[in-house]
Order: structure tokens, then sequence, then C-alpha cells
């Protein structure tokens, strides 16, 4: 059972009317990783959490979340949803709201009464669990929000926007959450447009543009890989040159510069160390790493226009 | 604890919690008290009428009574579409559902828990009213008027007419569109009750049909003008035409219709709300 993917879709698609908010949603997410989801506004992010929560009924296509249908209903026993500006009835009481949340996911008076006031501490609001919502701020609804995905000890936690609303105090909390639910092995799937945010957090990301994942791969090999590096050197020969290829790709010079992309920031020593050795004379060397925020612009950016 | 009873006990603490129930309950106890006092004051001349003029005086105090019972039918459909017009389309509106719709429940379960709160809270407004009323007049008077569970059962069954068309119009309407939609029906069923009456009153059978098709549309009136007919004596029957009265035929068959009605009105909402994207 554990061998399956904490969520697994293939051609994911909603329609409202002529209107396709999601096109083809493709992806698969392992147990235990923390998946950040991103894209413009507008591109789809929140109806693809929908279908995968069962929210909405795709138009077409299948999946599957930890191994079982999306429409199955006991396989939410498992599973946490932090929606996005997170909004419940503003009469209860915040220890209220999970006691009742606690108990639609079947869970005991026992069980209840010792998550409660922990998950209450964990994201602030012990002191103020028995006030009402209605005078809650934003913040603090995110917070209980936040603790109300966490009840059941779940396998899986979808957060929509989880810092929307939150102060830098109250976003810090929630990478700590992350954290922690990494430690357990909880598989995360982060939907946020906010780029530090998931360079932080995130094990592995999807850029979604127009209702379709254009791109996936690790947070790894995205941002800590490619590097461009600049090299003003002078007596530079040809031979020292070509021998920089060994290190990167794209080695082209064009006059006092010579550029070059390498996959990985460790070789820079070894390339200034090559460069000297040769008998050049080195005056700078400099690197620029991708960000996250070049590769978004680049792989989502012309998107980015509202239309 | 099953996961029905879990959300009709979510709906009744709302009522509670918002007040809705004690500002239900007190101004229910205020109408009674009214009811009471006018009643009391005015046991001097009913008495001393049962003896000189006993038709006329029974006919004044059933007409007293239906009156009371008009204005609590009246009472109980607004307080169900007060209540219930907000439920699903209000918590779709603020996004409260998306926290409850991805448990463990199944959307029908939600529906029926909802359905449960306030059918409970239906009948328990419902018995304090009208067996307010009744109490009351029978405590001063001695009175009771005739058939009155049978009456009183039809006057519940509206209730539920308006309960299941609110829950249904929130699958697919906004709040307020919802509240039009059923008042309007109500509406609808009202001025067709008339033409029912009237028509037959006319022997214009065009006119009768007219008012039977409003009342298939939206059965409501039709429920009370039989509560109505049961619940007077047999001799204002013929020619009562008032809205605290009524000189319809009870049919079983309408009955059964309207219990056809209500299992179909909630069917269609379970699978309305099934399969909305929320």
């Amino acid at each position: 059972m554990s061998a399956s993917p904490a969520i697994e879709t293939s051609g994911l698609r909603k329609e409202y009317g002529a209107k396709v908010a999601v096109a083809d949603l493709s992806l698969t997410v392992q147990r235990g990783e923390i998946f950040g989801f991103l894209g413009p506004n507008g591109a789809g992010k929140t109806t693809a959490v929908k279908m995968l929560l069962g929210l909405i009924a795709p138009t077409a296509g299948a999946g599957r979340i930890l191994g079982r249908p999306l429409s199955d209903i006991e396989v939410r026993r498992k599973i946490g949803f932090l929606p996005e500006h997170f909004r419940f009835y503003d009469w209860l009481t915040a220890r209220e709201l999970l006691r009742y949340h606690g108990k639609l996911l079947g869970m005991t008076d026992a069980a209840c009464a010792k998550q409660i006031p922990e998950l209450l501490e964990m994201v602030g609001l012990l002191r103020h669990a028995d006030q009402r919502l209605k005078t809650f701020s934003k913040g603090m609804l995110q917070r209980v929000g936040l603790a109300q995905a966490l009840l059941n000890d779940p396998e899986l936690v979808f957060l929509d926007e989880p810092t929307s609303g939150l102060d830098p105090i109250g976003r810090r909390m929630v990478r700590d959450v992350i954290r922690r639910l990494r430690e357990k092995g909880c598989t995360v799937f982060l939907n946020s447009h906010l780029l530090g945010e998931v360079e932080i957090t995130c094990d592995r990301v999807a850029f979604i543009r127009e209702g379709v994942v254009v791109r996936t791969a690790s947070l790894h090999q995205l941002v800590a890989g490619e590097t461009t590096v600049h090299i003003r050197a002078a007596g530079v020969t040809a031979e020292t040159l070509e021998g920089l290829k060994q290190w990167g790709r794209e080695v082209r010079a064009d006059g006092t510069y010579i550029h070059m992309v390498v996959d990985e920031e460790e070789s820079l020593p070894a390339i200034a160390d090559w460069i000297v050795a040769r008998g050049a004379r080195l005056y700078a060397l400099t690197s620029e790493r991708v960000s996250l925020e070049d590769l978004f612009m680049e792989i989502v950016g012309d998107a980015g226009e509202v239309k | 604890m099953s996961r029905i009873a879990l959300i009709a006990r979510l709906t009744f603490h709302e009522a509670r919690r918002r007040k809705i129930m004690w500002a239900a309950v007190i101004l229910g106890l205020a109408f009674l008290a009214i009811y009471a006092l006018g009643l009391y004051f005015l046991r001097g001349e009913i008495v001393t009428g049962m003896e000189q003029y006993p038709q006329g005086t029974l006919t004044a105090l059933n007409m007293l009574v239906m009156m009371a019972l008009y204005a609590v039918n009246f009472l109980i459909i607004v307080m169900t579409v007060l209540t219930s017009v907000d439920t699903i389309a209000g918590e779709v509106a603020s996004g409260a559902i998306h926290a409850i719709a991805t448990k463990p429940i199944r959307r029908a379960e939600i529906l029926l828990g909802k359905w449960l709160g306030f059918a409970v809270m239906l009948v328990l407004y419902a018995t304090l009213m009208i067996g307010g009323v009744v109490l009351i007049t029978r405590l001063l008077t001695g009175y009771t008027p005739p058939n009155v569970l049978r009456g009183s059962l039809l006057m519940v069954l509206e209730g539920f007419i308006v309960l299941h068309l609110s829950l249904l119009g929130g699958t697919f309407l906004s709040t307020l569109a919802n509240g039009v939609f059923v008042l309007g029906l109500f509406g609808v069923a009202f001025i067709g009750g008339w033409m029912e009456e009237f028509g037959s009153l006319m022997h214009n059978e065009t006119v009768v049909n007219i008012g039977i098709l409003s009342s298939l549309v939206m059965p409501s009136e039709a429920m009370w003008r039989w509560a109505a007919y049961l619940m007077q004596p047999p001799l204002l029957r013929t020619f009562n035409v008032s809205p605290f009265g009524s000189n319809a035929q009870p049919s079983l068959a309408m009955v059964a219709y309207t219990f056809a009605y209500l299992v179909a009105a909630l069917a269609i909402a379970i699978r309305n709300f099934s399969r909305k994207d929320l």
C-alpha cells in the first residue's frame, strides 16, 4: 500500500463551459516529498487542488491519492487540507471548531482532548482557544485553519497559499510546521506563488501555466544546479579555453570576458585554479545562480500577464 | 456519533449560538401571551354567548382559533425559510464548506445532517406554537377545534415543503435568490389556492384547475387549506371563504403527492449538492 505514490494524476482536466481552468494535470508526488506547485494567478492551481480533494469533479482524466481514487471518502481520514483564505463558522470558538473537525474525522474524545491543545499551541493560538472566530484576524483564522488540517496526523497535507494573511512570524511558523511534517515523513503539497517560501521548504516543484503542468523538477536540480560563470582574465590560450569544457558547457569568449554554464557551484574553485595554473591572469570570476524567480519568469513569464 | 447527527448538532449549535433559537422562542411566547390575554378577557362574553347563541359563538370562537393558527402557519413558513435559506449557499459562498466537504463524509450526509437539524427545529417550533394556541384555547374556553391533530400535522407538513425547497434552492442559488425562490413559490401557491377556492365556489372548473396546477407546483397552500378545512366546524366548511378557513375537500391523493414531492425535492437537492463543484 505505502509503495503507491502520494499523488498520481494523468490528464486531469476541468472545463467550465468554454473556459478551460485546468487543461492537463499530470504529475506524481512521492510519499514524504514536500512538493511545491507554482504558477501565476489564474493558472489553475486552486482548481487543481480542489480536483485532487474531490471538491471539484474533473471533466476528464484520472488520479489516485494515497493509492485510492480521487472520489474515495475514507482515504480522507489520512489527508489534511488548509483551503486558501480559511473561513469557518464565526460563531464557533477555535477549540470548538477543532473539536467538530476532529469528530468529522472520526477521532475519539480522548484523541481530540490530546491533540487540540497541542495544535493550538503549535500555531500560537492557545491563549485564544475559547474566543469566537468572529473576533479573529485573517492571520489567526489561517492559523486555526492550519491546526485543523493537521488534526488527524495526516499522511498527506494540502496547503493552499498557507501564508496568505500571515505576518513574518506566522510565515516562519508555517515553515517550521512544514519542516516538522517532513521529519514525520508526511507528504506536503504546497500551493504557493511566494517563490522564496517554496525555495526554502520544497524538495520538488511543478510549474503550471494556463492549466498545464509545463515542468516538474527537483529544486536541487533547478536552483543549486545551473550557474552561469563570467570570467575576466588575460592571456587565456585556446587550449585553456577548451579545457574549461570539463566543468561546464556553452563556453564562449567575447574579448574581455569568458562565459560558461556549469552544472554545480562546486566547480568554481577548480576553474580558477585551472586558469591560473595555465599561466593566465585572473581578474575576476563571478557566478550567477539561477534563482527560482528567474526560472519562474522563464517558464511561465509571458503567461503572467492578466488576459 | 454518526456523521449525519454531527452535522445536525452543528446546525442546532448555530441556531443556539446565533440567538436564533432564543429569539424564536421568546417572541413565540409573546405571541401566545397576547393570544391568551385576549382570550382571557373575552372569556365572559364567550360563556354568555355559548348560553344564548351557541352556534354563532362557536363559529366566532373557531374563527379566532383559526386566525391564530393561520398566523402560526405563516410564522412556521417564514422561520423555516429564514433559518435554512443560507445554510448551503452561504457556506459555499464563504468557503466554509471546503473544510467540511474534504473530510471523510459524503455530501449526502452533510445535506441530510442539515435537514435533520432543521427538521427537529421545525417540529419543536410548530409544537410550541400550535400546541400553545390549542392548549390556551382549551384551558380558557374549554373549546378544541375538530381534527386538531390531523390539522397540525398538515401544518407541519407545509413547513417541511418549505424546508425541502429551501435546501434544494441552496444547492444551485445564492442565499438571496434562494429566499426569493422559496417565498416566491409560496406566493404562487397562495394565489393559486385562492383561485381554486373561488373557482369551486362559483363552479368554474377552469379556475379550479389553475389552482390545482399551482398546488402541484407548490403544495404548501393546499396543506394549509386542508388543515383549515379539517379544523373548522362542518357548518362553516360550506361557505367560509377567508384565509382562515376553506371549503376545499381534503384528498389523500394530494397528501400522498406531497410526500412524493418532499422525497423528490430532497433527492434532487442531494444529487445537485453531490455533483456541485465547490
